[in-house]
């Protein structure tokens, strides 16, 4: 194992939203403001810093993962993508799309966090119950909506995604 | 006999479900919170050291390890706050001193002591822990009852009590209506303090500019803009030195961002010590200990009822609790429902006593519902009681009391003007999509079954658009008298057309999801003929530039009845001037133009239309040309107010909202006698939002206020032991809804427009926030066959409960 001191800085190596990137971090140094703070992307939102509200959640080597609850150095190496892979405003995913018609979002400010684990549950769980798409709601915090909306919009997503396979 | 030419249909896009202008950029990652800015270069970081205990005296604070820190700018303490700036006003007369960091004491646990400003918020937390602070710790006091214990130690000592705050009131005949009582019925309630989370946590980045001895203040801040005298009176500078700025986007709030918002004064005055830029982003830990909650209340309840369930007067004794200060607008929590304290029934007398504690605990502000949910769980339990008390159905009790139809508009007793309603039919309509008949019989096969089940109801009005006046009925009359009345809530809003004919919106409101964007774009495109598309929509508030009044924000729900009709007034003028070059274009009538398609059309002659940016060109361009009277350029600010809201009268009766709307909810649920678990079956609310604005954000917002509700009834409370010290740091300790607990919840529709606003809209965003803790309540008051309900409805209270 290697280990770091907190103030030392190491060199970080990772994928991130597709494009190839080289930095530096204290060891200390949280995911969620590494990918903030040193690499700009302000489409991760912190929401509590102790892994239960969700709302900084990425996908490494694409799984779901607290963003807060992980040092940058531990990324070093891997494969980091945030909501901005999804889609782009002229061009959105098929689950920001059902987001959108579903009204499934409000401030906005849990949403990409809440995507990012949709999308992964998505691609595992083609055909979901809504049981399990409660279930994995349930890593997120959502104070706007009463997640009624954003069930609908994920179950909704399947569906369509369901009808569009030959 | 001539016909006149057909009319061209104008576009209707107010009351159509339209998907959001604002989801592309949040669904995309592409929002622009507070955190997201990076206003100022050369920004340094703040971090707060918070008071370990409740109530200290301190006696030291020592700051030099801190400051021999490497990358450390400036340490700022209360004593030197005290120096550069002045305690924040707020609405009582006893002098209850508030700044934004403790002064000589600490009052709660997680008061600020310091602000360590530095290069980065790692190194500026290390430094934290380099501040040495010496405390005498005195008696803390935790409970509203030990608070109002005349040997408690008074957390302000100037002001001798914990009691800061004591009015009476009494409207139409009360001893009379008690002396004819066939029965009086008594309850006492308490209701916990809770506070709505929003997942953006607060945030400021301040720049003191010291050339022109200016602050300008990026901030979530949500409104009321009366936080921009406030700050300019504690900064000590005129206001038009102090430029409040609001981002695109806020992370939600809920009220918890409204005013007071302390940390913006903190923050500019650490920027104006330090010589920098500073940004504080507070954490979750800094949020749920020391940023906003509302109050926990104890109410005793007397009604004098006849036997038949007539409800003749009201005596209510509240004591709320603001934590250990009195931040504006407080003590608004005992006064936003004051004109309304008779809820939706026709009482028609009614006694208040009013008292205002201080104890060591967060102090508290704006909150979902606003002293709603306080109000209604009194008082829809008493309804509740009485009609056990009396073994009447309990419907019945509701039915005989309701305000009728044909009533309104209904002056309440202490002063609302209930403007529309027909609670009776909305009642009814809660009753059949509950099947109301089927529910009763099914809470009655469970019970035969020897499962634990109970029917719960509540009927409560939802007051929207919070008149600037009403906080000050908290002042006695002659003391009123002293200083200039408060009346209306005015709203301000700019439409402009620029040389290309790009319509742009300005809004003074700083939403924070409630989606005005894309309504005020519904609006504005209706008014001027246009599509949705070619509206942009500014949300941002600076205060040096936008259209901004007094009471601008986003707040008691106000948007749909006052925010909107801005909106609507001021794309009035931009027609009515597009309309008149048109009309000069074509030498025909302005009366005779429309405007639809992107095009001003004489009517009848479609073949002379004139493209809207051919005219917006000829304002900028060629204003020579301009119709006799008409300025040049098309840039038309419109500024509205509610006219119903006077100030307070000389009765002390005081109209404190612009439209009431109405919600009646209906639950079924089992509690499980074993676990304590709480299983809600059936959740039944009909609104009254009057005249829907976008039915799609209306249900979200419906949504939304029943999960805080929901929280607020099962879950949430801001807990601290006898020491007062903090147990619910976290979002571990302190529990929010997540999906899985979100009930179905079946939403219906009586809607009666208000007759005093142009548009007839209700606030909603409220409703269910005051009416879910109450109903949930009697339902299972009405499951375990007890009269004692506590709030938050815990497994292990309600085991507690059962276990009686």
């Amino acid at each position: 194992m290697i280990t770091h001191k907190a103030a030392e800085r190491a060199a970080i190596s990772l994928t991130l939203d597709g494009v190839h990137v080289k930095e530096e971090a204290p060891a200390r140094m949280l995911l969620s403001d590494f990918l903030r703070q040193t690499c700009g992307k302000t489409e991760v939102h912190v929401g509590c810093e102790h892994g239960v509200c969700g709302a900084c959640t990425v996908r490494v080597d694409g799984r779901p993962v607290r963003s807060c609850l992980m040092f940058a150095v531990q990324a070093d190496g891997h494969n980091v993508d945030t909501v901005a892979s999804l889609g782009s405003r002229d061009e959105l995913s098929p689950l920001q799309r059902s987001f959108h018609e579903h009204h499934a979002l409000q401030c906005g400010f849990c949403t990409p966090g809440i995507l990012n684990s949709a999308q992964v549950f998505l691609e595992e769980h083609p055909d979901p119950s809504e049981r399990e798409v409660v279930e994995m709601l349930c890593g997120h915090l959502c104070r706007c909506t009463g997640y009624r909306a954003i069930v609908d919009a994920v179950l909704d997503c399947a569906r369509a995604g369901k009808d569009e396979t030959p | 006999m001539i016909e006149s030419p057909p009319r061209i249909r104008p576009q209707r896009w107010i009351g159509e479900a339209v998907p959001r202008k604002e989801d592309p950029a949040l669904l995309t990652g592409a929002g622009r919170f507070i955190d997201d800015l990076d206003p100022f270069p050369n920004t340094y970081h703040a971090a707060i050291l918070r008071s370990p205990h409740a109530h200290a005296r301190i006696l030291s604070v020592d700051a030099a390890r801190a400051l021999a820190l490497d990358g450390v700018k400036a340490v700022l303490t209360g004593a030197r706050v005290a120096e550069i700036s002045k305690p924040f006003h707020a609405g009582i007369s006893e002098p209850v001193h508030f700044y934004p960091i403790a002064v000589g004491k600490v009052r709660y646990v997680g008061e600020p002591v310091a602000v360590v400003v530095a290069r980065d918020r790692y190194i500026a937390e290390d430094a934290l822990d380099l501040i040495e602070v010496e405390y005498e710790r005195l008696e803390p006091v935790v409970e509203i009852d030990r608070a109002l214990e005349r040997d408690s130690a008074p957390l302000h000592e100037n002001v001798g009590s914990n009691v800061v705050h004591e009015r009476s009131f009494v409207y139409g005949d009360v001893d009379g209506a008690f002396a004819a009582a066939e029965d009086v019925i008594k309850a006492t309630f308490r209701f916990p303090k809770y506070a709505s989370t929003p997942i953006e946590t607060y945030g400021v980045i301040a720049h003191y500019q010291r050339g022109t001895d200016t602050y300008a203040i990026h901030a979530n801040f949500q409104g009321p803009f009366v936080l921009h005298t406030l700050l300019a009176a504690a900064l000590r500078v005129p206001g038009n030195r102090v430029r409040v700025l609001v981002p695109p986007d806020i992370g939600g709030s809920y009220g918890i961002k409204a005013l007071l918002y302390p940390y913006m004064a903190l923050i500019a005055l650490a920027s104006k010590e330090s010589g920098v830029p500073v940004r504080w982003i507070e954490d979750r830990l800094e949020h749920l200990c020391a940023s906003s909650s509302l109050t926990d209340r104890l109410t005793k309840v007397q009604a004098a009822v006849l036997r038949d369930g007539t409800v003749l007067a009201l005596r209510l004794d509240h004591v709320d609790n603001v934590g250990a200060y009195v931040r504006a607008p407080e003590p608004a929590c005992l006064y936003r429902m004051h004109g309304t304290s008779t809820g939706a029934y026709r009482i028609p007398a009614i006694a208040i006593h009013n008292r205002l504690v201080t104890t060591n605990k967060l102090p508290t502000g704006l909150n979902r519902g606003y002293g709603g949910q306080e109000h209604y769980f009194a008082l829809e339990r008493t309804m509740a009681l009485i009609a056990k008390r009396l073994q009447l159905d309990r419907l019945d009790v509701v039915r005989r009391n309701l305000v009728h139809a044909d009533e309104f508009p209904y002056r309440a007793p202490a002063g609302s003007v209930l403007d529309s309603g027909d609670y009776q039919a909305a009642l009814d309509e809660a009753l059949r999509l509950a099947e109301y008949g089927k529910l009763l019989a099914a809470r009655d096969r469970a019970r035969a079954q020897g499962r634990c089940a109970g029917v719960g109801l509540a009927c409560v009005v939802e007051p929207s658009g919070s008149s600037m006046g009403y906080i000050t009925i908290a002042l006695p009359l002659e003391q009123r008298k002293k200083s200039l009345p408060k009346s209306g809530a005015a709203e301000a809003v700019t439409v402009a057309l620029d040389p290309t004919g790009a319509i742009t919106v300005r809004l003074g409101t700083a939403p924070q999801g409630q989606g005005h964007q894309t309504v005020a774009a519904q609006i504005v495109a209706e008014e001027l003929g246009v599509s949705l598309e070619s509206i942009e929509v500014i949300a941002e508030v600076d205060t040096q530039t936008s259209p901004w009044t007094i009471a601008s924000g986003t707040y008691s729900s106000r948007f749909a009845p006052i925010a909107a009709v801005a909106v609507q007034s001021a794309a009035r003028k931009v027609a009515m001037k597009l309309r008149a070059i048109a009309a000069q274009e074509c030498g025909v009538p302005a009366d005779d133009v429309e405007l639809a398609e992107g095009l001003a059309i004489p009517r009848g002659e479609r073949a002379k239309a004139i493209p809207i940016k051919r005219l917006a060109g000829l304002a900028h361009w060629n204003p020579l040309a301009l119709p006799a009277g008409l300025e040049p350029g098309v840039y038309e600010t419109a500024y509205y107010s509610v006219p119903i809201l006077e100030a307070p009268d000389d009765q002390d009766r005081v109209n404190s909202s612009a439209v009431y709307g109405f919600v009646a909810d209906i639950c079924l649920l089992e509690v499980d006698r074993d676990t304590g678990k709480i299983d809600i079956q059936r959740y039944v609310s009909v609104h009254d939002t009057g005249r829907m604005l976008n039915p799609l954000l209306a249900e979200g917002q419906i949504r939304g206020g029943f999960a805080h509700g929901l929280g607020g009834a099962l879950m949430e409370e801001i807990v601290y032991d006898e020491s007062g010290a903090l147990l619910s740091g976290t979002f571990a300790d302190y529990l929010c809804p997540t999906a899985a607990e979100i009930p179905p919840l079946q939403i219906g529709h009586v809607d009666t427009p208000s007759p005093f606003t142009p548009l007839g809209a209700k606030g909603i965003g409220e409703g269910n926030s005051m009416s879910v803790p109450v109903t949930i309540a009697n339902a299972v008051a009405d499951a375990l066959g007890i009269d004692d309900v506590t709030l938050p409805l815990t497994p292990r209270r309600v085991w507690e409960l059962a276990q009686r």
